[in-house]
Parts: structure tokens; C-alpha cells; sequence
């Protein structure tokens, strides 16, 4: 389908650049991944890029994505400066474990993969599509279903790289995995990559993980990226998600969860970067007694837009889930939440609690937040609410009667609101980080 | 140290205060009553320079500054100190992040040294232990999810480490059952000086059986109707507050 005075469209543009993707670089890939990326490009080939009038797009146009003519990204060059800013941006010395990656491309040289616990697996995916074959297609796109958005439906047809982690059965991990997806927009005229990254928890299996999409300078690229993760019964994982994309990017993402029986997964999540993001946060609870909590913390300044839109599924009975999102919108940034809470029948005795803070610090700022209840089960638990507003006079006013200038509490108010979701970060490196960030926000 | 003469005050248009003189002393301890709506909370909030409220006339002056003139923030750091009877919760900072925070923007502006963590940590120990209370607040964010106790007593540590020169306690007693009411009174006593003054806001005289004023004040109809000694608070205990509003309009008369 073309539209009138474009002579092709997008969509046209992205099937024309898989096919010319799927005949050269990604031509080794196994043939359950060739099938499956076919018929993900025929999806996307149907849909097109998403647009306002589907209801979970209400408030995100994606239109500047798809108007602007992106090319797969070629590996760039490793500098030294690129050595130094990854360093600069990694947890821990030299016992790290960490998997680094240039504009969608593993990087070797800059990862930190000896070392790692018994059975314990990080890398990237093009690799684990040989050495872990079966473990890989068991798992891979079986959870962010293509069905479910366009663009994860475009992430699949162009897998070719991105992280992958194991934690085998009973393995508890002392350090955290770090997966960085560095973006060097200096490389190339309008690149995207499309990292898709698989994380596996076997049984009984914990530890956290950290996974950072970092900017190195400024300009126009897109990541689009999908993470699956799969916590086996009684695993405990920790996942911490740091967006800090260029303020000209756009990021678009799906981070999906698929937890099993007593697991429980933590999701810590902060959106700083892009200049238009939206991540899907879907989280499934599939076995008795899962636990899940999503933690998240945006702030926006100039003309920067970002959209969560998150599902927790109850699938099945007694599984409690915990969602705290806090935004903090400056100039003419604008926020959006959505936050879908799904009981299936049958998922008796859920108990599940949301709630998504909005701080607007100018008048031009914006944030818009619906919570979307769909219970099937009668003996159930559900909160959700909501705030959004400027800062509070009453507040102010008590703590300038403690001696702090307006600004002084103005900027107290705010850290709090960051804070309050820091306090979900436990590595202490990785939230001196965070905290910096948070500050940084302050002062403008 | 403070001087009110002849305030007037309101908020969008409504006067609440209609005339009310005050004048107190260092070291001196002012009891100020009256029934609900008398405009005893207002007056406080007025001294402690809540931007709703507009001084419409009269004046006030604190060691010689014109506070009608200085924000809220100002006036803290000259030397106010308002409890109030209903702080608000601060999500995300914690007691003792705040109180260091509050702290040092007093210190900065006295030119002192600002104290980092442990410096004040030490500090806020020794007034901790100076008043007999344990930790238990102050690394919880401020009054979020406190009791309505919890709260008030959060208001008497914070006067303990900002050692104001001239204190306002709005019903600081309300809402607290009378051992409560003891033993906040208890530590307040302990901040006692001859140079540090109080004015206490409340509508029942029994805080004042254990923090004793030198003066008791009766607001009604946003002006001073009467002034007395401890003496008058116990007559208003026993008699209410009806009597008053006869007193009241003689004098208005």
C-alpha cells in the first residue's frame, strides 16, 4: 500500500531492507530463525508501523520514526575513546562480566566474559544461536509475541544480535551480568539496530542484571530492542534497565517477562534519553505463588516524549504484583503510563498494586496516566492510583519554613521523586550512577 | 524580640486577623487560645510567612526586621520556627537527608561550615539523646505513613536541631492522647532558654500544665480579646470558651 505523494512507503522500505538483510549478512542463521523472521516481515508487511487510532498508540505517534529513511547499522570502528566511555559506563574492576555492543554489534573487545560462574552463560545471541542452539529456540520470540506490536513484530524479522545470559538450576550470582548496548551515532547517516536479547533463569537460579543503552554523542539514530526474560520455578532475578539514548534518538522496546511457579522478578526501570521512546513492558505471571514488581523512574526535559505501556498478566492463582512508576516532566517533555493489569479466570487471590506518580514542573509539561483493570476472577486484590501535578504549594511552604529556598525545595521535592525509585536499586555502584543522573536533572 | 502591632490578615479577600498585638520577649513562653476559627492557626501561619495569606495592614518585626517583607524561607533562617499541626509528607527524602538539608541552608546563611553526613549524623545523635528518643524516624522519609503522634514528635526534632530563636507551636497537642501530650512537652521544656521564646497555639489548657507560659493570650474574632498569666488558661478550662465572646464584643464595642 502506498500512500499518496510518498513514492514508498515506510513499510515498502522495511521490506525492501529485509530482503536485502535476509540474502547477505544474516544468511547463516539457523532455519527455524529464517522461518520465523519471514513470517514476522509478512506481519509487519500487513500492519505497518503502529499509528494513534490503535488504542494502545493513542499518544504516541511514531510517524517521525517511520519518516525518517534508517539503515541497519554497519559495525563501526572501535576508538579509544569508545574503549574509555565503556569502561567509564561499566560496574565493577576487572571481575565484571559484562557483554558490550556498538550500534547493535557485539563487541569482544570490550566485554568481559572470563571468569563467569559455573554453567553461567553471557554473550551475544548470534553466537548462542550455534553454541546454544536448543536452549535459544526453545525460548526466542515465544513470549514478545509479534502479534501483540508492530515493532517487535520488525525486531524479529531483522534478529541478527543482542545479549544472552543463563543462569543455570540453583546457580545464585554473585556479580551482576551487565549487557551495554553502546550507540555511536557519529558512525553513520540515520542508523538503526534491532538488539534482541534472551535472558534464562533456570530453576531455583538468582542474581541481577543490568542492561544499559548508553549514547556516546548526540544524533539521529533507532533502537528498536526486545528483551525476553524466562525465570525458571523459584528463581529470583533482579533486572535493572537504564535508557540514556541521545536526546535526537528514538528507542522503542519490549521488555517481556514469563515468570514461572514462586518466582519473583524485579524490574527497576529508567527512562532519561531519546527524544521519542516507548517501551511495552509486559509481564507474565504463570505459576502459584510468582511475585513480580515493576519499578520505574522517567525524567524528561526539552521536547523529549516517552510512553510505558506495561501489562501484568495473573495467570495463575495466588501471584501478587507491585507497580511503582514516577515521572518527572520539564519544560514541554511529555509522559505517558499506561498500566494494564490482566486476571485470567482462575487466577484466584491475586493481589496487585499500581501506582504511577506524575510530577510536572512546567506549565508546557505534560503526562497522561490510565490504568486498565481486565479482572475474570472474583476473589481478587486490585489498587491502582494515580497523581500528576506541579509541585505541591503546601509542601513547598514547609520546607522553605525549615529555612530551604524556594529552589532548594523545589529541587528537594524533585530528587524525591527520583529517590524514591533509586531505593529499588541495590548495587550501590550502579545507584551513585543513577543518583548522578537524577541530580544532573536538577539543575536545569 | 517579636512586636505585632495592629495585624490585619486574610486570604483571597477574606480578613481573618483583624488587629491583633503581640509583643514577646526573649525567654518568654506565650500561650495563645481561643475557640475554633479564632484565627489562632492563621496567625501562626502568618508568622511563619505562608504565601496564601496576605498581610493587609499593621505590622510585625522580628529583632528589628520587617517580616511582612521576608518569605518564608527568610524568616526561618532569622531564627522562626513554625511546628505544624499538620505537616505534610515528603516521599523519597529521608528525616535525616531533609533535616540535614534544612540544616545547613540555616548554617550557610549564618556563614558557618555546612556539616557533611557524619558530622551530622553525630549531631542529630546527641539531640536525639538529649530529648530520650530513639532513631526510629529519622531514616524513614519525612512523615510518610507516620501517626499522627509520630508526626508531632517529628516537628519537636526538628526544632532540636534548628534551634530556632523564637518557636511557633500550632496544636502541637491535638490529636495526642495525654501521655503524648507529656512527653512532648517534656522535650520542649528541654529547649527552654532565656534567649529562645515560644508561642504556643492550642485550644485546650492542658500542654500548658506542663510547659508552663508566662503569658496566656484569648484570640477571638482575629484580635486579642484578653491577656493573663496561666491563670486565665485554667479559667477557660473550666468555664469554655462562651464567656468570651461577651468580653469580646465589649472590647469590639
Amino acid at each position: 500500500m502506498t500512500r499518496a505523494g510518498d513514492p514508498k512507503s515506510a513499510t515498502e522500505r522495511y521490506v525492501a531492507a529485509f530482503e536485502s538483510f535476509a540474502g547477505n549478512g544474516a544468511s547463516g542463521a539457523p532455519g527455524w530463525l529464517k522461518t520465523k523472521r519471514e513470517s514476522a516481515i509478512s506481519r509487519f508487511a500487513e500492519t505497518g508501523f503502529p499509528h494513534s487510532r490503535l488504542e494502545a498508540w493513542r499518544f504516541t505517534d511514531v510517524k517521525p520514526i517511520a519518516g525518517e529513511h534508517f539503515v541497519l547499522a554497519a559495525k563501526p570502528e572501535v576508538s579509544a575513546a569508545i574503549r574509555q566511555a565503556a569502561d567509564a559506563q561499566l560496574l565493577g574492576g576487572a571481575e565484571r562480566h559484562a557483554a558490550v555492543f556498538l550500534n547493535g554489534h557485539f563487541v569482544p573487545e570490550l566485554s568481559s566474559l572470563e571468569g563467569l560462574p559455573q554453567g553461567v552463560k553471557l554473550g551475544s545471541l548470534r553466537a548462542a544461536l550455534e553454541s546454544d542452539a536448543k536452549l535459544v529456540e526453545e525460548h526466542l520470540t515465544r513470549y514478545a509475541r509479534d502479534e501483540r506490536n508492530p515493532l517487535t513484530a520488525l525486531s524479529t524479522a531483522f534478529i541478527s544480535d543482542g545479549g544472552f545470559a543463563y543462569i543455570p538450576d540453583d546457580v545464585v550470582l554473585e556479580r551482576p551480568l551487565q549487557l551495554l548496548f553502546l550507540a555511536d551515532p557519529a558512525s553513520g547517516s540515520n542508523p538503526m539496530w534491532h538488539p534482541r536479547t534472551l535472558i534464562v533463569a533456570g530453576r531455583g537460579a538468582g542474581g541481577s542484571l543490568v542492561e544499559s543503552y548508553v549514547a556516546l554523542g548526540d544524533g539521529t539514530y533507532w533502537t528498536n530492542a526486545v528483551t525476553e526474560v524466562v525465570l525458571g520455578e523459584h528463581a529470583k532475578i533482579d533486572t535493572y534497565r537504564v535508557q540514556r539514548e541521545s536526546v535526537q534518538a528514538y528507542h522503542t522496546a519490549t521488555t517481556e517477562s514469563y515468570q514461572a511457579r514462586g518466582s519473583v522478578f524485579k524490574l527497576v526501570n529508567f527512562t532519561f534519553g531519546a527524544e521519542l521512546s516507548r517501551q511495552d513492558i509486559n509481564a507474565v505471571l504463570d505459576g502459584e505463588g510468582a511475585d513480580c514488581t515493576l519499578d520505574g523512574l522517567s525524567m524528561l526535559e526539552g521536547r523529549q516524549h516517552t510512553d510505558h505501556h506495561t501489562t501484568l498478566e495473573h495467570a495463575q492463582p495466588h501471584c501478587t504484583s507491585w507497580e511503582y512508576f514516577n515521572g518527572v516532566f520539564d519544560d514541554r517533555a511529555r509522559g505517558v503510563f499506561t498500566g494494564r493489569i490482566i486476571v485470567r479466570p482462575g487466577a484466584q487471590q491475586t493481589d496487585s498494586k499500581q501506582t504511577n506518580n506524575n510530577l510536572l514542573l512546567s506549565e508546557r509539561a505534560r503526562a497522561d496516566s490510565q490504568p486498565q483493570l481486565e479482572i475474570y476472577a472474583d476473589d481478587v486484590k486490585c489498587t491502582h492510583g494515580a497523581t500528576l501535578g506541579p509541585i505541591d504549594d503546601e509542601h513547598l511552604f514547609y520546607l522553605q519554613s525549615r529555612g530551604l529556598s524556594r529552589q532548594e525545595a523545589r529541587h528537594l521535592l524533585t530528587y524525591g521523586f527520583g529517590s524514591e525509585i533509586l531505593e529499588a536499586v541495590k548495587l550501590d555502584r550502579l545507584k551513585e550512577q543513577l543518583d548522578g543522573m537524577v541530580r544532573d536533572r536538577l539543575s536545569g | 524580640m517579636l512586636e505585632v502591632k495592629n495585624l490585619h490578615s486574610g486570604v483571597e479577600g477574606v480578613e481573618i486577623l483583624k488587629g491583633v498585638d503581640l509583643t514577646v520577649k526573649p525567654g518568654e513562653v506565650h500561650a495563645i487560645m481561643g475557640p475554633n476559627g479564632s484565627g489562632k492557626s492563621t496567625f501562626a501561619q502568618v508568622l511563619a510567612g505562608h504565601p496564601a495569606y496576605e498581610v493587609t495592614g499593621g505590622s510585625v518585626t522580628f529583632e528589628g526586621k520587617d517580616l511582612v517583607e521576608m518569605d518564608a524561607d527568610e524568616r526561618a533562617r532569622a531564627g522562626i520556627f513554625l511546628a505544624f499541626q499538620y505537616p505534610v509528607a515528603i516521599r523519597g527524602i529521608t528525616n535525616a537527608y531533609f533535616l540535614q538539608s534544612a540544616l545547613n541552608a540555616v548554617r550557610k546563611d549564618q556563614g558557618l561550615e555546612e556539616l557533611d553526613t557524619l558530622d551530622f549524623a553525630e549531631l542529630l545523635e546527641k539531640k536525639l539523646e538529649m530529648i530520650g528518643w530513639d532513631d526510629s524516624l529519622i531514616h524513614r522519609a519525612v512523615n510518610d505513613g507516620f501517626s499522627g503522634g509520630e508526626k508531632k514528635r517529628n516537628e519537636i526534632l526538628q526544632l532540636a536541631v534548628l534551634e530556632p530563636k523564637l518557636a511557633i507551636l500550632d496544636e502541637t497537642d491535638s490529636g495526642l492522647d495525654i501521655d503524648a501530650v507529656k512527653e512532648v512537652a517534656a522535650a520542649v521544656n528541654r529547649f527552654r532558654s532565656e534567649d529562645r521564646a515560644f508561642i504556643v497555639v492550642t485550644h485546650y489548657e492542658r500542654i500548658l500544665n506542663y510547659f508552663t507560659p508566662d503569658h496566656v493570650h484569648v484570640l477571638a474574632g482575629g484580635k486579642v480579646v484578653m491577656s493573663g498569666d496561666m491563670k486565665l488558661a485554667l479559667e477557660l478550662e473550666a468555664k469554655g470558651y462562651d464567656w468570651i465572646a461577651g468580653e469580646a464584643a465589649a472590647v469590639a464595642g
